[in-house]
């Protein structure tokens, strides 16, 4: 117990924890301000505004088409050469368009609607903490290493993976805490977006259920990074070995594949991109559609061949990542020498 | 009295695809006794700090029996951990904390309590500036600091893996007060070092290793009579009898090396007969001093390591003790 207390001090203590907390809660903030800005709440007078707007469109789209019917008649009665096929042989089929296709919901400044748009907000939090636990997460035992700490502690508790167990759980606890913290002023700023600069309609309990689910899978997902970052960054004994294997899984195993699939003409590109099954994770289902192939429907229509990838699928990737990682890293800290 | 430390037949075993097999430590023993501090001497490379590490658990042996304080470790390091502080090799220390941090934090780990802390920051001479980052620190301080951290736990069995690193005059003699007391109050302190006068003037006893095997242990006065190798040197009334002399000394058995104003014996076990028998030829002698060896020349006697002009000995060239006793025998180094 006292080597776990030690290490949430550690943790607490070390200043580049510190700093990318601190800088993911300002890209946080900055989300959170950026929406409240870009967004307003839907009165009666920006109704009003957002119909003579939908109104005004439209007579100039009636005066338009008035304009150039007279000129295709004009043009008809001079016996113009039609050849380039400007005007229909009919002049009177240039019709204004029907009243009510410019609708005012177009014109009306964008809102929050909370019910609608938190879910993503959730996706946001999750994305921007997940690689600061990642990175937080390699540095406090890639750092250990590097330093010379980690040998000093085995000096001092000669049980290996108890001391990187011990590290691992300091870690997480101080990330979950702070993942809850955040999330609490995350729903709470958002909750007043909504109220000052959208919408908090509809909000049920079954609404409010949904996003705590969510909320959980982001957790968990959060948590994975973060292990996968520490795993990584134990197993070369460096926080660069967890960065570079991050940076070098972006470059060649996303864009590479992407590129080498894309060329191969290999069917639903994205189901072998990681990004896709995070979002599966989160969203509990995506569908990935292949407009290559054509589906009739039995009206005759073409549908795009699709492919869906649950949170199911993502959870196996999701274990095997996070029990290779975890797993290679407790092998090595058991067995390596310490030189 | 009763061992501290014992070290018997330790094996570690290197092999790399490229390089073939090295034995950094190839059956090595090693003794302490309590109360005792224990001068541990060897060239680079001859397995020092892989024993040191071996034996506090960092790197697992390939075979050999160690026991620290009566308990066999690996598998009892858990229990005797917080009865041995250790620093092993350079000081390594995370740079952005303040030296009480980095006391504190380990203290934290050791659940030694905090007020240990100060005490060895003044122990070491580090109270007034426990405060700083040790990134600030100069290799000095940090040595030192290494040293207070050694001493947190308070322990029956101290190892400091070249202490004087890098103290300047005043803190080498600091560490040797320091090193005193600690083993007056009791503790048993084992000590590597390259300084082999600061060993004889601290150690009680001394092990030497070559080439990952022990060429030499025991208290440092033994192992220095033990390699004087019997030299004698001889001065008489009159240098012109020195021919005489040698002759008759020859004549008995000693081995005798002419110098102008003097003769160089070696092999004598009693100096006492040497004076008979040049007394009985009516030489009579004004000097009659037995040559005294330094640990030093100890040390590269044994350990086949001194300069030799014009050649450039290389870190795995020392003496492996069943070996030919030649420097580059074959078996310490890689592709054996």
């Amino acid at each position: 117990m006292s080597l776990y207390r030690t290490e949430l001090r550690r943790l607490g203590k070390r200043r580049f924890t510190r700093w990318a907390t601190l800088l993911g809660l300002l890209v946080l903030g900055a989300v959170l301000v950026g929406v409240f800005f870009t967004n307003e709440k839907i009165g009666p007078d920006q109704q009003a505004a957002a119909q003579r707007q939908a109104d005004q469109q439209y007579q100039e789209q009636v005066h338009w088409a008035e304009q150039e019917r007279a000129s295709c008649e004009r043009a008809k009665a001079a016996g113009e050469n039609q050849s380039e096929g400007r005007y229909p042989p009919d002049c009177a089929m240039i019709e204004p368009p029907p009243q009510g296709s410019v609708e005012a919901r177009w014109f009306l400044p964008s809102t929050f609607d909370f019910r609608g748009s938190f879910e993503e907000m959730i996706v946001t939090f999750t994305a921007i903490l997940a690689l600061v636990g990642f990175v937080v997460g390699a540095s406090f035992v890639g750092a250990e290493w590097s330093s010379g700490g980690m040998m000093n502690l085995l000096l001092w508790r000669p049980r290996r993976l108890t001391v990187l167990l011990t590290k691992l759980a300091a870690l997480l606890t101080g990330l979950v805490a702070l993942t809850v913290a955040a999330a609490a002023v995350w729903t709470a700023g958002f909750w007043l977006v909504g109220s000052l600069r959208g919408s908090t309609a509809k909000m049920t309990g079954g609404a409010w259920q949904s996003f705590a689910l969510t909320g959980l899978r982001g957790l968990v997902l959060i948590v994975v990074a973060a292990t996968i970052g520490f795993a990584l960054a134990s197993l070369g004994r460096h926080t660069a070995m967890a960065l570079g294997g991050a940076i070098g899984l972006v470059v060649v195993g996303q864009f590479g594949v992407g590129i080498l699939l894309s060329m191969a003409g290999t069917r639903f590109i994205e189901a072998w991109l990681l990004p896709t099954y995070a979002l599966a994770w989160m969203r509990k289902k995506i569908t990935l559609e292949n407009y290559e192939a054509c589906n009739a429907t039995y009206y005759g229509e073409c549908k795009p061949e699709t492919l869906d990838l649950t949170w199911q699928h993502a959870s196996i990737l999701l274990a095997v990542g996070l029990v290779a990682a975890l797993g290679a890293a407790l092998v090595t800290m058991r067995r390596r020498d310490i030189a | 009295m009763p061992a501290v430390l014992e070290i018997e037949g330790l094996r570690k075993t290197y092999k790399s695809r490229r390089r073939g097999v090295r034995h950094a430590l190839d059956g090595f023993d090693m003794l302490v006794e309590q109360g005792q501090v224990h001068g541990f001497l060897g060239p680079n490379g001859s397995g020092k700090t892989t024993t040191l590490r071996t034996l506090l658990g960092l790197i697992r042996p390939n075979g050999g029996r160690m026991v620290i304080l009566g308990q066999e470790v690996p598998a009892a390091l858990p229990a005797v951990a917080g009865q041995v502080g250790a620093i092993v090799e350079s000081p390594q220390f995370f740079p952005h904390f303040t030296a009480r941090d980095t006391l504190s934090l380990l203290a934290g780990a050791g659940e030694v309590p905090q007020n240990r802390v100060d005490e060895v920051l003044e122990q070491v001479g580090l109270r007034d500036r426990a405060g700083e980052r040790v990134k600030t620190y100069s290799l000095g301080m940090k040595q030192r600091l290494a040293v207070a951290s050694a001493l947190l736990k308070n322990p029956k069995l101290l190892i400091l893996d070249e202490p004087a690193n890098g103290l300047d005059p005043g803190g080498i003699r600091e560490m040797r007060s320091l090193t005193r007391d600690l083993a007056a109050s009791g503790m048993t302190v084992l000590l590597s070092s390259h300084i082999l006068g600061e060993i004889q003037l601290i150690c009680d006893s001394v092990t030497i290793i070559s080439l990952g095997r022990r060429v030499a242990f025991g208290p440092v006065d033994e192992v220095l009579a033990e390699h004087s190798g019997g030299g004698v040197r001889v001065r008489l009334e009159a240098a012109t009898d020195l021919p005489r002399a040698a002759d008759a000394l020859t004549r008995a058995g000693v081995a005798v090396t002419a110098e102008p104003d003097h003769l160089m014996l070696a092999g004598v076990d009693k100096p006492a007969m040497v004076s008979r028998l040049l007394a009985e030829q009516g030489l009579y002698v004004s000097e009659l001093a037995p040559v005294t060896v330094d640990l030093e020349s100890v040390f590269l006697e044994l350990t086949a390591t001194a300069a030799v002009p014009g050649q450039h000995r290389q870190v795995d060239e020392s003496t492996k003790v069943g070996g030919a006793g030649q420097p580059g025998v074959a078996g310490g180094g890689w592709g054996a």
